[in-house]
């Protein structure tokens, strides 16, 4: 297991990393694609919101997995930037949907979303943890801050992935199980992170 | 005697002349438009694929696709519907008995979820009231109770936690009589869609689409106040009333405006109107009531 984790990892060496931006963002070209073509049923908008949303938090969790996955054996650090970046980028539209095509650019009514309604609130949170992330994802930053602060404040990708998670619960009418999926999935890569083996 | 579009829609709405946007228009335009737009959007009947292929019915999914999905496995004839309670002739009718001698008529109605989106939908039904008075209301009734099918074995959402089964709502007795709740049966002149609450679901118009229970299978007259579905899971967010009102909002949506569903990506969203814009109709059973407390 160890083994052939350590020579997939030796063969993804030498995957370049626009290879990752490539595939992280086909689930996107998709999208427009079925938007384009009609495919996205009858109220496009709330699809895309919700798609985007969605995608925001897979990659964000799939960045989560990389150090868990490098205890086992199979070490992705390399690509774990993009992965990150990848995320801001679908958390980013999933935001500018919301403000272009569901609320239109009405104003007060965001403001008003902004400040009264703890989901709203909680995804914010979640953006706002997400800039300086984003920011600080490139060889200049890492070496400015030197990598053990930049590891300290790259922390902070947790409290965005949890964020993220608390305003979909929050969001969702009922109990479906979807939200709570993401929710076990985190707990899991939180529980293999801080509890699992340590090399 | 069937009613037609003029009969059922306020005047002003009717002679409102909605502005449609052209697909190219950017995302700028579209703003600066639905703005100009919002005070005059006409009720244009959203199509048939709309109604039936976006639908909020938890017993056949979460999502909004589900009831289409699923609901074609859902047995509809034979039916029958409890009708008891405070009632001069309580009994188990048939659904013919039911539909039978009733003057069903076309109601095109504004629906208003209270997700914040809507739609205008040409219903099939007749009046509730008269049915009521068909089975003869006990004075003591003070209240309408009604509950939806269970059988998990064709309602997939049933065998999920989803929500606490069966679903149950209720109106008070007035709300119930009045001449715009209907029972509905068809749509577009069709026999009702599964996804839609075949074979006879409720249609109350100035109440957000929660109220408006699919599927019935019990009708219940009650003195006292029922307990409704998401009133008993959240009463702080659903209250029993659930009147459509842009001055109060649900904790998680903002109700004072609306995405008019139909459009594509240009669904304009306009202004949500009291009690849905049946104000006219409606307004007086809730006099001296505060709309505040009373959601
Ligand atoms: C880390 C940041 C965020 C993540 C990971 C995230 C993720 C999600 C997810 C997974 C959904 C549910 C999709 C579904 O139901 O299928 C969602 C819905 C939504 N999000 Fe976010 N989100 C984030 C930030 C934000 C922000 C900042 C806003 C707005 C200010 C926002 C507004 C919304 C809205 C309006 C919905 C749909 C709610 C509804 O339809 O009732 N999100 N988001």
């Amino acid at each position: 297991m160890t083994a052939l984790a350590a020579r997939l990892g030796g063969e993804l060496r030498r995957v370049p990393i626009w290879v990752i931006w490539a595939l992280g963002l086909l689930p996107l070209a998709w999208l427009i694609v079925r938007a384009g073509a009609g495919g996205l049923g009858v109220d496009p908008v709330k699809a895309l919101e919700h798609q985007l949303g969605k995608l925001g938090l897979q990659f964000l969790l799939l960045g989560l997995a990389i150090t868990p996955l490098r205890r086992l054996g199979l070490n992705l650090i390399r690509f774990r930037r993009a992965v990150g970046l990848i995320a801001f980028t679908y958390v980013l539209l999933h935001v500018a949907v919301w403000v272009f095509l569901d609320l239109q650019l009405r104003w007060s009514e965001i403001a008003a979303d902004l400040t009264k309604r703890p989901y709203i609130i909680l995804g914010m949170m979640g953006l706002t943890m997400l800039i300086p992330l984003a920011a600080t994802s490139n060889d200049l930053s890492v070496r400015k801050m030197g990598a053990q602060r930049w590891r300290v404040l790259h922390r902070l990708t947790y409290g965005a992935a949890l964020a993220g998670i608390l305003h979909y619960v929050w969001l969702v009418k009922g109990w479906p199980a979807e939200p709570f999926i993401y929710l076990a999935v985190f707990g899991g890569l939180m529980a293999l992170r801080f509890l699992g083996p340590r090399r | 005697m069937r009613l037609t579009w003029s009969d059922v829609t306020p005047k002003a709405l009717f002679m409102s002349r909605r502005q449609w946007m052209t697909g190219a228009a950017s995302i700028a335009a579209l703003a600066a438009a639905s703005r100009a737009a919002q005070a005059a959007v006409e009720d244009v009947p959203n199509s048939f694929e709309d109604i039936t292929r976006y639908n909020n019915f938890y017993e056949f999914g979460y999502d909004k696709e589900d009831p289409y999905r699923n609901a074609g496995q859902l047995t509809i004839d034979p039916w029958a519907v409890v009708i008891d309670g405070l009632v001069e002739q309580p009994g188990t009718y048939d659904l013919a008995d039911v539909l039978a001698g009733q003057p069903t008529e076309e109601r095109i109605y504004r629906l208003r979820c209270v997700e914040g989106w809507s739609m205008v939908i040409p219903w099939l039904g007749f009046e509730l009231g008269h049915l009521l008075r068909r089975v003869g209301v006990q004075p003591a009734a003070k209240f309408v109770a009604f509950e939806t099918l269970l059988r998990p074995a064709e309602m997939p959402g049933q065998r999920t936690g989803l929500l606490d089964w069966p679903y149950r709502e209720g109106l008070r007795i007035d709300e119930a009589m009045h001449p715009l709740t209907i029972l509905a049966s068809g749509l577009y002149g069709e026999e009702l869609p599964r996804q839609n609450g075949a074979p006879l679901r409720l249609v109350v118009p100035w109440k957000y689409g929660f109220k408006s229970i699919k599927s019935i299978v019990r009708i219940t007259l009650t003195e006292e106040m029922p307990p409704t579905t998401w009133n008993m899971m959240q009463p702080r967010e659903y209250g029993f009333y659930a009147n459509v009102n842009p001055k109060v909002d649900h904790p998680r949506w903002s109700q004072a405006s609306e995405r008019r569903i139909g459009a594509g990506f240009f669904a304009p969203r306009i202004p949500t109107q009291m009690f849905n814009g049946y104000a006219e109709e409606v307004a007086d059973l809730y006099a001296g009531m505060d709309l505040r407390v009373n959601y």
